[in-house]
């Protein structure tokens, strides 16, 4: 390491990082699917030449994608060495989850950066793909036993061998989606981002040199380290536990525990997921490297001053047991891995809320819920409505948690529901917040929402992908959970549950009947007796809260005008006391 | 110098937070005159009387006041608005709590929102229409009767009609309001498809219910600015600033406060954009730097682009037209520390105006921007602009940086100093560059024009950093919001939101509609009592390829008459081919084309004056301008600078770097590698010394 003026590299940090994020706003705007141009369902950076470790991340692509990109990249840099090494101009292209991390459609795109000739680094961009083949439109296969019914699955191939452009790829890529010409419009939004990195970044290494970038980066990870280390070490040391389970896989109706013990010895830290589930029958499984990155995403949040670069994980180790839920291998379905690294993500903040309170915050919602929602109209159009929907955040030591957030691994938004209306033949008759969804605390959980569809065509299939029906969102430092996930659906007049709670296939609708998706809020945070009863009186005031959970949860007598009874407030708050 | 009762006067205002900057231009004699007095929080129409007293005796010579105002503004960002009712849908009183899902941070779960409109104050009628305008549920006018009342009971000042779909047919809205009116005892009534129907219901009634938060302070306070004028005398017209940059009558400012959201900082960009102009440079950058951000805005072949939307603060959504500013948080007031992993940072943490800089001696001990410009020499500790301090505590900005940022880094005092600059300068550079590289433009095809206190120190460097051929000091930057106020034209600013495929749409009613709003902005122009050099009505789709979210602005090459716009569907498709292939390089052939909105602007064009009044009078020299030397830290060293009172050098004078201009609100620093030179309007070029040649 040669000593880099301090200046230099506060600069060259902001130029590095601009770069990445640049590639992700190209992809954005040009984006032909939604999941990426309006749920930023993608990302893009640099990485080692020779270890494919992450050295600069966009800021504002989907967060779990930072941890999962290294691998990605890994994946290619084997294989291109098994093929006599990269050259310039080459592009390599594949999904493969058990390689490159998170689910099938996921394509990355990876290519070798050159600089006089040398290989300097590499540039990567992730997207997320509307449709890659599979049983079922969209790739969430509930009922997925292989990921062969999940869609496609491409190792690293490469789309530009030595710049020569090899359509035929592209052409096998088209054939085996339903949506051939999204498809198409993804990967040269994707191909374009990967021009205007290389481009970039030339110019950068003409300005300062590349010996003085390649510095900037070595020295960039080693400073991630140190910080990281140095927060380790600000915690006590110590062996902190949680576990936390999935309702089940959507095959077995057994739930699916995830054991984590953190330990926590001066400046390193252990994260042993010894006890987890072994891998299942059903597409909730993850591989090892999408765990680790969701590991990273949970800390992340934690420690928000961390930057997105591999000296983070230094200090880290991990023990993830063979074939169990978090490490998979093909062909075990991956495809529902939104549901697994949340768990994963709730359990770092359960175990790390014993040894920094002041830092954690309650467990947000927990699921993604993706609920599909497809037919013909009259003219025999085919639709299909997808969406994800919202939930509540935990509390946290500033504040009660938001109402009606987006989950910790994405920064996605949901679609208007006027856009929906327009695009689909539904009405929405609900789109509301969920009262006493929140969990209780001196600080309450965020609630949930009630969204209520009704279907204006003559008929439509319909399947839920959720999670959080049997075991909720949990609270931390003394906060209580959450309301659990809560999907019912019209079948004839009757309301129906799915008998395995939060995932169902092949549920039939006819005109005017609806389904009903209640989601979970966030945990609490602190003791709910702490809370003062006037913020109780408030929350019932403005219908977050009822009466009945207030005395309840609360030890609060309030009437439903939200009208504080003070000395029976008083009484139910000493009874606990006792 | 007081201007006497003679011939038409217009007066442009700008209200800051520190200062009201007030920019008067005599049209009978073509003279101008500025002004500068401290603002006057609460109510801002003393500071304003105030300052139009300093240069105007009697206020019946002032034919226009033409204001950009921060009380809008102000109100959403401190949150003291009205309280505010809504009126909406049965099933979704919480849209406007459960925003698009999204929080304000991506990392860290700490987030917070509390709607400007309670939850309580947000009651639901039964009434539905579907996406296509069926009408399902006729609204029950009793239940918007009931509601009423309960939110007046409640304690509400305004209220918000909002129903979903209403966009496509605003029937009920219309009928609930016949309702409304029958017992809401005043004006503060808005209603969302009335002020945007366009699809989108969050952004949608989170525009409309932040307009009637507004309506209530933003309307008394303009009619105490308009009393106490005519009270004076005063018997021409008030205009008011929008944030799309055009001005509108203080009757549609009334109605529509919410169109002021970035009233003061549109009027600058409007200024900078017609002086680069007229200095002969049509693309400019304009930066302005206050005590806490860094503002950014792009103006290419003289247009400034437009924004659809912007977020106020987290969850506050405003949207409509609105002159695309990027914002960073890069100031004068920003701090400079060293984080835990050993990086120097800057920003955006602030110490804003108060306390300040270490340097004000008001409390704040680490070191900011301004500490560092003031340790290199490149401010005057001894003679601060502003006039608010005497003088700067220099040893106390040094000590700060010793102790925060010299030391973490092992560097020495200087090095430091000169280290929290080009941090904070490279981060404004990377401002410039989204908003110009990153747009596919050439920053070498462009020129930065800082305005604003602070910016005149850093630009130099910031065309270096970005490449940009040089930089334009106007003459006069710390009133150049005021004197964009004078030359802004009155602009009306209707989107309609249409939703078909450009196959199926009906050209015939679409041509009715693009009339019918032609004639409304007409009728606004004509309204407001102005006198306009010309008119201009541009008509713009938002369109987009089925399967994409992303639109496209669409300008369309129509001129819209009385009996019809001209419009037809081979029009509408090559202009959307030709802006697509702008915008991405090819088409996408065979994928059906959807047509989203209709956006129309009406606009009024206002007389210009010649900037030339501006220049430096004649029979000035060069020599008589310098006021001595200083000593001042660059690339690494002391330096010997030239030290000239700004306002007093002659057209055509030439000053090497490294140098130091000032002005009353300004200290312009020409690095050693820069000149600067005076034009024939006063502006000061900053070039490089090789390029100049």
């Amino acid at each position: 390491m040669s000593a880099l003026d301090p200046v230099t590299l506060a600069v060259l940090r902001g130029r590095l990082e601009q770069i990445a994020d640049e590639m992700d706003a190209t992809l954005f705007r040009s984006a032909f699917n939604p999941i990426i141009a309006e749920a930023h369902d993608a990302s893009h950076g640099l990485y080692h030449a020779e270890t494919g470790e992450t050295l600069v991340q966009g800021k504002s692509g989907l967060p779990v994608f930072v941890g999962a990109m290294a691998f990605a990249v890994k994946a290619v840099i084997d294989r291109a060495a098994a093929q006599g090494g990269p050259k310039p101009g080459d592009v390599w292209i594949f999904n493969d989850p058990y390689d490159g991390g998170t689910h099938l459609s996921d394509f990355k795109l990876v290519r070798p950066f050159f600089h006089d000739g040398t290989l300097f680094c590499w540039l990567a961009s992730v997207g997320h793909w509307h449709d890659v083949g599979g049983a079922v439109p969209g790739n969430y296969n509930p009922a997925a036993t292989e990921c062969f019914q999940e869609g496609m699955l491409i190792p690293p191939v490469k789309l530009f061998d030595a710049g020569e452009y090899r359509p035929d790829i592209v052409q096998i890529l088209q054939a085996n989606s339903r949506l051939p010409g999204s498809l198409y419009g993804d990967l040269n939004g994707q191909i374009n981002a990967l021009e205007l990195g290389q481009k970039r970044l030339a110019l950068l290494l003409d300005e300062y040199g590349a010996q003085t970038v390649s510095d900037a980066l070595e020295e960039l990870k080693a400073r991630a380290a140190t910080l990281m280390r140095d927060l380790i070490a600000s915690l006590p040391d110590g062996r902190y536990k949680a576990e936390d389970f999935l309702d089940n896989d959507g095959i077995d109706d057994v739930p699916l525990k995830i054991a984590l013990a953190i330990e926590v010895r001066g400046d390193r830290m252990h994260l042993d997921f010894t006890g987890t589930s072994k891998a299942c029958a059903g597409p909730v499984n993850i591989a090892r490297s999408t765990a680790i990155a969701s590991c990273y995403v949970a800390l992340k949040h934690v420690f928000q001053d961390v930057p997105a670069n591999a000296g983070v994980l230094v200090p880290i180790d991990f023990t993830i047991p063979e074939d169990c839920l978090l490490s998979v291998k093909a062909p075990k379905p991956v495809g529902g891995y939104t549901e697994t690294i949340l768990r994963v993500i709730d359990t770092v903040f359960v175990a790390l809320a014993a040894a920094a309170p002041e830092r954690v915050n309650g467990c947000a919602y927990g699921t993604i819920n993706a609920l599909s929602l497809a037919g013909h109209r009259k003219d025999g159009r085919r639709w299909v409505m997808f969406s994800f929907f919202g939930g509540g955040h935990g509390g946290h030591p500033e504040g009660d948690g938001l109402n009606h957030g987006n989950a910790p691994i994405s920064t996605a938004t949901i679609p208007p529901l006027e856009i929906l209306e327009a695009a689909y033949p539904v009405r929405f008759t609900q789109w509301a917040l969920r009262p006493d969804s929140g969990g209780a605390g001196e600080s309450r959980g965020g609630c949930g929402a009630v969204y209520e569809i009704e279907l204006l065509e003559e008929k439509a299939d319909a399947f839920l992908f959720g999670e959080r029906g049997r075991y909720s969102p949990p609270g931390v430092v003394g906060g209580g959970p959450a309301a659990s996930n809560h999907f019912a659906y019209q079948d004839g007049d009757t309301w129906r549950e799915p008998p395995m709670a939060s995932k169902m296939l092949g549920m039939k609708l006819s005109r005017g009947r609806r389904v009903r998706l209640e989601t979970p809020g966030g945990g609490g945070y602190g003791d709910p007796a702490r809370r003062s009863p006037d913020a109780v009186a408030r929350d019932v005031r403005l219908g977050y809260l009822s009466p009945e959970a207030a005395r309840r949860d609360y030890r609060c007598a309030i009437d439903d005008r939200g009208e504080i009874d003070l000395s029976a407030t008083e009484a139910l708050r000493a009874e606990v006391g006792q | 110098m007081s201007i006497k009762r003679a011939g038409r006067t217009v007066v442009g205002v700008d209200v800051g937070g520190t200062f009201t900057d007030l920019f008067f231009l005599n049209e009978a004699d073509g003279s101008c005159t500025v002004a500068k007095v401290p603002s006057t929080r609460g109510d801002q129409s003393i500071g304003i009387r105030d300052g139009i007293g300093q240069r105007v005796d009697d206020l019946s010579a002032i034919s226009t006041i033409v204001h950009g105002t921060t009380v809008g503004t102000n109100a959403l960002l401190e949150r003291k608005g009205a309280r505010t009712g809504v009126i909406t849908t049965e099933g979704f009183r919480d849209v406007l709590e459960m925003r698009r899902r999204d929080r304000p941070k991506t990392w860290g779960l700490w987030g917070t929102f509390d709607p400007i409109v309670p939850r309580d104050l947000r009651l639901e009628v039964p009434e539905r229409v579907l996406a296509d305008g069926t009408v399902l549920i006729p609204v029950d006018t009793d239940a918007v009767i009931a509601a009423a009342r309960t939110l007046l009971e409640r304690g509400a000042e305004s209220v918000c009609l909002f129903f979903i779909n209403a966009y496509a047919n605003p029937a009920n809205e219309q009928a609930a309001l016949d309702a409304l009116k029958s017992v809401w005892p005043n004006q503060h009534i808005s209603v969302a498809s009335d002020i945007l129907p366009e699809i989108r219901e969050f952004e949608r009634g989170s525009t409309a219910s932040l307009n009637a938060y507004l309506q209530p302070p933003v309307g008394s306070y303009l009619q105490k600015l308009e009393a106490g004028l005519r009270d004076g005398g005063f018997g021409g017209e008030v205009l008011i600033v929008q944030s799309n940059g055009g001005v509108m009558s203080v009757d549609t400012a009334r109605r529509l406060p919410v169109r002021t959201a970035l009233s003061g900082p549109a009027a600058g960009v409007i200024a900078g954009a017609y002086i680069a102009q007229n200095a002969g440079y049509p693309n400019v950058i304009t930066c302005d730097m206050g005590g806490t951000s860094f503002d950014v805005s792009l103006v290419a072949e003289g247009q400034s682009a437009l924004a659809a939307q912007t977020e106020i603060d987290f969850g506050m959504v405003v949207r409509t037209p609105m002159i695309e500013i990027t914002t960073i948080g890069a100031g004068g007031g920003s701090i400079a520390h060293v984080d835990r992993g050993g990086i120097l940072q800057v920003g955006p943490e602030s110490a804003g105006s108060d306390p300040g800089p270490v340097c004000y001696g008001l409390g704040n001990d680490r070191p900011t921007v301004t500490d560092a410009n003031t340790v290199l020499g490149r401010i005057d500790a001894d003679s601060p602009i502003g006039g608010k301090l005497q003088k700067l505590d220099l040893e106390a900005a040094k000590e700060a940086i010793r102790r925060h940022v010299a030391e973490p880094l092992g560097i020495e005092v200087m090095a430091a100093a000169e280290a929290i600059v080009r941090v904070a300068n490279a981060r404004m550079a990377g401002a410039i560059r989204l908003v110009s590289v990153e747009r596919g433009h050439d920053p070498k095809s462009f020129v930065a024009m800082p305005f604003g206190g602070g910016g005149a120190l850093h630009t130099g460097a910031l065309i270096k950093e970005v490449g940009l051929s040089r930089a334009l000091v106007p003459r006069y930057p710390g009133v150049t919001s005021a004197l964009g106020c004078v030359i802004a034209d009155m602009r009306h600013d209707r989107v309609e939101t249409l939703n078909a495929m450009l196959d199926d749409l009906d050209v015939a009613a679409l041509d009715q509609r693009i009339v019918g709003i032609a004639a409304d902005g007409e009728g606004l122009l004509d309204r407001a009592g102005v006198g306009f050099e010309g008119r201009d009505c541009r008509v713009e789709l938002d369109m987009l390829y089925l399967g994409q979210t992303h639109t496209v602005a669409v300008p369309l090459p129509l001129k819209v008459g009385k009996d019809g716009s001209g419009v037809t569907r081979d029009i509408i498709q090559s202009a959307f081919e030709s802006a697509y292939r702008a915008a991405f390089g090819r088409l996408l052939d065979g994928i059906p084309i959807r047509v989203m909105n209709l956006r129309m602007a009406s606009i009024g064009l206002r007389p210009k004056f010649d900037l030339s009044i501006l220049a430096p009078a004649p029979g000035l020299t060069k020599a008589a301008a310098l006021k001595g030397t200083r000593q001042v830290w660059a690339d690494g060293g002391w330096h010997e600078a030239a030290v000239y009172d700004r306002l007093a050098l002659p057209v055509g004078a030439e000053v090497d770097g490294p140098a130091i201009l000032e002005q009353a609100d300004t200290t312009v620093f020409v690095e050693p590698d820069l000149k600067g030179r005076v034009d024939e309007f006063g502006n000061l070029i900053i070039e490089r010394k090789e390029a100049a040649t």
